[in-house]
């Protein structure tokens, strides 16, 4: 019994803060637009009674799915936002690796205050942030005058209103997110073993690729995904970094439901997001598993 | 004692009661009234202001359409009003509880009928144009003295667009403003709700494409101020905002408004009373007070917008009744134009259009 309940707190929070909202998305991507409040049609009348929820099921249906599927739009945006979430998370592996790797490398009585660091950026708003990064790249902005005033440049480059600004914006947003994962399992690894391997014939790169990589694998793993489920629904970061030509599936989102006022549509654009994004958390979730049943 | 102890419940009763009716909520575009104004109100009437703002016509609309919003007054556009009346959103104002309605101007309620006929549903607080805003150092610098800086064809036309793109163009991202400027620029009716036409606009916007570097609603007034790019299609009182800090922060930017000349789009902003309002009564009476001739000078000489309100115009300020890019001449008042709100099907259309233009796909 005990047992029961134990296991009943987390399943009846996952049905009341996802599975009941997304079936109510669901719902709304299975209506018709309208112009009343809100804005889409059949509406449930429980006072009705069983044919009432009979008829509201009758006039359900797959329409906004399939005009999904007519216009390239949509394919467009889902596969621009896969490829811009892939290359960010592998951009973000690449910084948050080495600076993970000299963090579990620091002597002991550093590690609290690099910890520390790597957290301190979240103490101010994530907007605020962002937006600074405006007041960096834009033409007339820090980076441009400091690579003008070295000569490095003669002519200001532009980065803000581009996608390799939507980059380093994820890349410097999701950076924590990235590194402490792979902090926490470099941090337990062993350092007999690598002077194992160097005292079995290694140079320290092959030992690096052979150990501590291998090693570390699960925390790279975490990591991965942590930036990429996020930045792969990235809404913030696009419209305020992005140009007018940066196609993410957040802003199609948003100009279903704002612009369009089309809730059924944009209901059926998450629907389906949501399913692409159940592919790698299935994943992670198994990886997790894994891990777990290796540690015992 | 006891008999005490009912006399303070009622009391305490009735107090919950006034305090619950005596709470405004006031939902209005952002930077867009004299803060004293807000206090003036509390102090008038006794009354509790809450007041909150929005940055988009979209955001405004999604509340109203979701329903329940808690606000006693918003502020919606024409077009948009016209379609939340359609849905329901709105109720209609009690004139009697509205002595100050006689203040208003018909110049601008004529033409704010076309969205709210008989002006049943709402009052008009500002008012403006969809123009050209320059940074006229650069441009002259780029395109030469005789630079078209009060015409379309200084973005629409993609020779001047590709000369003045490394400076920097951005437009608002609003289809129902810039789709009838580009039908004005091409000599169609702005106002055209037929796809075909609607469609030519198209080549339009993809021959300048490259050259605009965003499509933004609110940024551009910090990049003109700030001299990061040269030429904004926005509207009239951000572009004047703009000026001003530029002016302020004597950062040598010079900055100058125009409706173009070929006609440009006007619109109204417009106070309204959800149908779900929690205190219709304070509704109404803060749609009177800001409809004191003396308060709407006051919003006006702050905001630098044009009001809807004729008594008002003798307390303005000299800097705004007397700038034709805030009150136009009579004559510039008839090269204006207004639109009216595309049906879900042709709103589709244009959504579409606009991401193609955006994107590119």
């Amino acid at each position: 019994m005990r047992r029961f309940i134990l296991i009943a707190v987390p399943y009846l929070w996952l049905m009341a803060l996802f599975l009941v909202p997304f079936l109510i998305v669901l719902k709304i991507s299975l209506s018709d637009i309208a112009l009343s409040i809100p804005p889409y049609t059949p509406q449930l009348d429980l006072t009705e009674g069983w044919s009432g929820i009979k008829a509201f099921l009758s006039q359900l249906d797959f329409e906004n799915f399939t005009f999904l599927t007519q216009d390239p739009l949509y394919w467009r945006a889902y596969v621009s936002s896969l490829q811009i979430a892939l290359i960010s998370t592998v951009l973000t592996l690449l910084v948050g690796y080495p600076i993970a790797y000299a963090m579990a490398q620091a002597p002991d009585e550093w590690r609290a205050t690099l910890l520390l660091l790597v957290i301190l950026p979240f103490w101010t708003s994530f907007l605020i942030r962002v937006y600074s990064w405006i007041g960096i790249l834009s033409n007339e902005g820090f980076l441009n005058q400091f690579l003008l005033w070295t000569g490095i440049i003669s002519t200001p480059l532009t980065i803000l209103n581009t996608n390799t600004a939507v980059y380093i914006g994820i890349v410097y947003t999701y950076l924590p997110f990235m590194i402490l994962p792979i902090y926490s399992a470099l941090e337990k690894m062993d350092g007999s073993l690598l002077e194992a391997a160097e005292d079995l014939g290694c140079s320290r790169l092959s030992a690096f690729w052979l150990v501590t990589v291998p090693l570390s694998k699960a925390g790279i793993v975490a990591g991965c995904f942590l930036v990429f489920i996020p930045a792969l629904g990235e809404f913030v970061i696009p419209s305020l970094l992005g140009g007018s030509d940066t196609l993410m599936i957040g802003k199609v989102l948003w100009e279903e439901f704002f612009s369009n006022r089309d809730w059924p549509v944009a209901s059926a654009v998450a629907v389906i997001l949501l399913l692409i994004l159940v592919v790698p958390i299935v994943l992670f979730q198994r990886n997790e598993q894994k891990q777990r049943e290796l540690d015992q | 004692m006891r008999q005490h102890l009912v006399t303070m419940t009622a009391t305490l009763a009735l107090m919950a009661g006034a305090a619950a009716a005596q709470e405004v909520r006031v939902y209005n575009w952002s930077d867009y009234i004299d803060e004293e104004l807000l206090a003036k109100f509390e102090a008038d009437t006794g009354m509790k202001l809450i007041y909150d703002v929005f940055d988009s016509n979209e955001v405004l609309e999604t509340k109203l359409l979701a329903g329940g919003s808690g606000y006693d007054v918003v502020v919606p556009s024409g077009t948009f009003l016209q379609r939340q009346i359609e849905a329901g959103a709105f109720q209609k104002l009690d004139k009697s509880k509205l002595p100050n309605i006689e203040n208003m101007w018909d110049v601008v309620s004529t033409r704010t009928a076309q969205y709210d006929p008989d002006n049943a549903y709402s009052i008009n607080y500002m008012w403006g144009t969809t123009g050209i805003g320059v940074n006229v150092g650069k441009v002259t610098e780029i395109l030469g003295e005789d630079a078209p800086i009060d015409s379309l064809a200084l973005v629409f036309d993609p020779a001047n667009a590709e000369k003045l793109a490394a400076c920097g163009i951005m437009m608002l991202d609003a289809p129902a403003e810039m789709i009838p400027a580009a039908l004005k620029y091409l000599g169609e009716d702005p106002n055209s709700h037929d796809p075909e036409v609607i469609a030519k606009t198209e080549e339009v916007f993809m021959a300048i494409r490259p050259y605009i570097q965003k499509f933004h609603s609110s940024e551009y007034i910090n990049a003109l101020a700030n001299g990061d790019i040269c030429v904004a299609l926005g509207w009239s009182g951000d572009i004047l905002q703009a000026r001003d800090r530029a002016a302020e922060a004597e950062n040598g930017v010079e900055i100058a408004y125009n409706a173009a000349k070929e006609g440009a789009q006007m619109w109204f902003d417009q106070m309204a009373i959800p149908v779900d309002a929690p205190n219709v009564e304070g509704a109404h009476a803060f749609l009177n007070f800001i409809m004191d001739a003396q308060n709407m000078a006051a919003a006006s000489n702050y905001v630098y917008y044009a009001n809807g309100n004729k008594a008002s115009q003798e307390f303005l300020n000299e800097d705004v009744i007397g700038d034709p890019a805030i009150y136009p001449s009579e004559e510039a008042l008839n090269n204006l134009f207004t639109t009216t709100p595309w049906d879900a099907g042709v709103q589709r259309t244009v959504t579409r259009l606009w991401t193609k233009i955006k994107s590119g796909t």
